[in-house]
């Protein structure tokens, strides 16, 4: 998504290297995907699903 | 000694002959307290020699702070991963790896630069015109482990 959008730019964060992030997002299981600090995506989505959950309140829809 | 099977880096070496443009990793490190930083080298040092377009550059984030602070960098280690455009322009993917790229996460990595490297989205096409849509920053952080 990144790369298909200058605009995106995607974390690939290692959960165990980094518990101040774990704490601060409540990484409670993994994949879990964080959106501008606002949306929280828990466990592995279908690409349809998981673009609507990520950018769809960051999109123009029509 | 190397961290992959001869016969893995056989395949490696296969699926990186399909790229057309050049990727660099930029690796992000500190010289103190970074337990994990050596090993994350480690891993990235194996790549180069397996595909002439595949190379590593070094930034001390510390020493370099305008440049890790231009690709979004405050902790290591990390990885930013910087292709080409069409003209042979630096064009940076905005993709990052925070952490050691180890487990499932080499294979995430793997697939970062062949996408960058020109293998192709897998995305689908209404997709890629949803995401071309998002006209503001959008950070998006995957939180993910080792296994």
């Amino acid at each position: 998504m990144a790369f298909a959008n200058s605009n995106i730019t995607a974390y690939a964060v290692e959960a165990t290297e980094f518990p101040d992030l774990v704490r601060r997002y409540q990484v409670t299981g993994v994949p879990k995907t964080v959106v501008n600090e606002q949306v929280e995506i828990l466990g592995a989505l279908p690409e349809d699903e998981f673009v609507e959950q990520a950018l769809g309140q960051f999109t123009i829809h029509n | 000694m190397a961290l992959i099977s001869p016969s893995d880096q056989q395949k490696l070496r296969e699926s990186f002959g399909a790229m057309t443009g050049p990727v660099r990793l930029l690796f992000f490190t500190q010289t103190l307290d970074c337990d994990t930083c050596p090993q994350t080298r480690q891993i990235l040092d194996e790549l180069p020699p397996l595909s002439d377009k595949i190379s590593i550059e070094e930034i001390n984030i510390v020493l370099d702070s305008d440049k890790a602070k231009q690709y979004g960098i405050d902790r290591v280690p990390a990885i930013a991963i910087v292709g080409q455009d069409g003209s042979g322009a630096e064009r940076d993917s905005k993709i990052r790896f925070l952490g050691t790229p180890a487990g499932y996460e080499f294979i995430s990595l793997v697939q970062a630069v062949l996408l960058v490297g020109g293998s192709g989205s897998n995305l689908s096409t209404k997709n890629r015109q949803r995401i071309a849509a998002v006209d503001k920053p959008v950070t998006m952080q995957v939180f993910t482990t080792p296994t």
